[in-house]
């Protein structure tokens, strides 16, 4: 099992970076921490005739506050995000995520710009960054652009990015005021790709009234899958059992598309989705009332 | 070779040069060009953990890096750890331990856990079981491998 030959670059400076890709296009792949793409080249899945090594960058690798939550260059390495203080005050749901990815010899070496990048759906990073709303800042010669997570990921491992596009950075915004998070999932052993997840972000009023819930799912379709009917029976009222058992089967039941597989069948991946959403409900409000 | 880079790398302290084709995989140049065959080749996409060594201090999969990604780095291989005069801590308790069968996966563990050990000196078992997630072993059922990282936590302070 040997990747296909490929011209190997590794440019030393962002506007290297844009003129190889500019250059070859489609025939190009950048690699970042290669934890997803590797293996995809050692299977001859891919086979880019050219590969771009952006790890000689020193400059991609910041974290940095921004707009009072953070910012984060795409070669940031997941071990790197994991132990970060400024990750840890400001943006709690990507720290409490970044223990549940891969294993500790995967997260030396991923980054956070090229799990994003790669858009599997399985991926804790893009319902996290999704649930957060977080931008993505890219970059091409004509210029750079941000990208709203919404209208990043567009469908199984694709982003609305172009042959000729960098991913430069993460903007994560801050958790706002009487918000509580949570992330629950299910793998067949810890660190394998999820059967089920759920990303929950709940804020409240001064009155314990919901005013803003987020519910995003992993492992639930081709992307990051939103469930906006569920959520809208949460906001407006005071969360209680009862909603949270309704909002659970609402999303379960009707908003999620998952698939079936050697590993689980699609009705398994409901009721996974069903049982984690009611839990990561029930964390996150307990956090937003203060409970942490 | 048309399509070749020159590599140079510090492999175990010594300094290496090595015209390559650019798509050779880490754990292919340590075992093929280097002659270092203690890094085992399991699986070759990430799953395993055979293949770990350490790059700069942190422990990785050798299997998901082209070699001229390690170019003016250092890495540690389980060559590097000790010799059979001389072993490692961590290398006696796993002979004594009896946390190997085979021997296979042994390798990773080793080159796992030893950076792991430094920044955790008394480990429990649960954050032992949560170290060695990332590396397979097939023989032992792992509860002796859990034993032997006790085991050297004590030796080593």
């Amino acid at each position: 099992m040997k990747p296909a030959p490929f011209k190997y670059y590794a440019p030393q400076s962002i506007p290297e970076v844009l003129e190889l890709l500019n250059e070859h296009g489609y025939d190009a792949k950048v690699l970042a921490g290669g934890q997803s793409l590797v293996p995809m080249m050692n299977f001859r899945l891919v086979q880019p005739a050219v590969l771009v090594d952006i790890n000689k960058i020193p400059e991609l690798s910041y974290i940095e506050p921004h707009d009072k939550g953070v910012r984060l260059g795409a070669m940031v390495r997941h071990s790197q995000a994991e132990k970060d203080p400024l990750i840890k005050e400001h943006a709690p749901l990507i720290h409490e995520t970044m223990p549940q990815i891969a294993t500790v010899q995967i997260r030396n070496r991923g980054t956070i710009g090229g799990s994003l990048a790669h858009a599997d759906s399985s991926a804790e990073l893009v319902v996290v960054t999704t649930a957060l709303d977080a931008k993505f800042k890219i970059q091409n010669q004509k210029g750079e652009r941000l990208v709203p997570a919404a209208k990043f990921f567009v469908g199984l491992l694709t982003t609305s990015m172009e042959p000729e596009d960098l991913l430069v950075e993460v903007q994560i915004p801050p958790m706002p005021a009487h918000s509580g998070w949570s992330l629950k999932e299910v793998a067949r052993r810890p660190h394998d790709f999820a059967l089920m997840g759920v990303a929950v972000i709940l804020t409240l009023d001064k009155k314990d009234c919901c005013t803003e819930a987020r519910m995003v799912y992993l492992s639930a379709g081709d992307g990051p899958i939103s469930a906006p009917e569920a959520t809208k029976l949460l906001i407006g009222n005071e969360i209680t059992p009862e909603l949270i058992t309704a909002a659970a089967e609402k999303a379960a039941a009707d908003e999620i598309d998952p698939g079936s597989d050697i590993h689980a069948t699609a009705e398994f991946r409901r009721h996974l989705a069903n049982v984690l959403t009611r839990r990561a409900l029930e964390e996150a409000l307990q956090r937003a009332k203060g409970g942490n | 070779m048309e399509n070749t880079f020159e590599l140079s790398v510090t492999v175990n302290g010594t300094s290496y040069q090595k015209v390559i084709d650019p798509r050779t995989l880490l754990s292919d140049f340590l075992r093929n060009d280097l002659e270092l065959t203690g890094t085992h080749v399991g699986c070759e996409h990430g799953v395993c953990g055979a293949c770990t060594i350490i790059l700069n201090g942190d422990p990785v999969r050798s299997c998901l890096l082209f070699a001229p990604q390690v170019h003016g780095q250092e890495i540690i291989t389980v060559e590097g750890l000790g010799t059979v005069d001389d072993m490692h801590p961590l290398q006696e308790a796993f002979r004594e331990a009896h946390a190997l069968q085979c021997g296979f996966c042994t390798p990773g563990f080793l080159t796992t856990l030893v950076p792991w050990l430094e920044e955790n000196p008394n480990p429990t078992e649960e954050e032992i079981r949560e170290a060695i997630s990332g590396n397979l072993c097939r023989c032992t059922g792992y509860q002796h491998i859990i034993d032997a990282v006790k085991l050297a936590a004590e030796k080593m302070n």
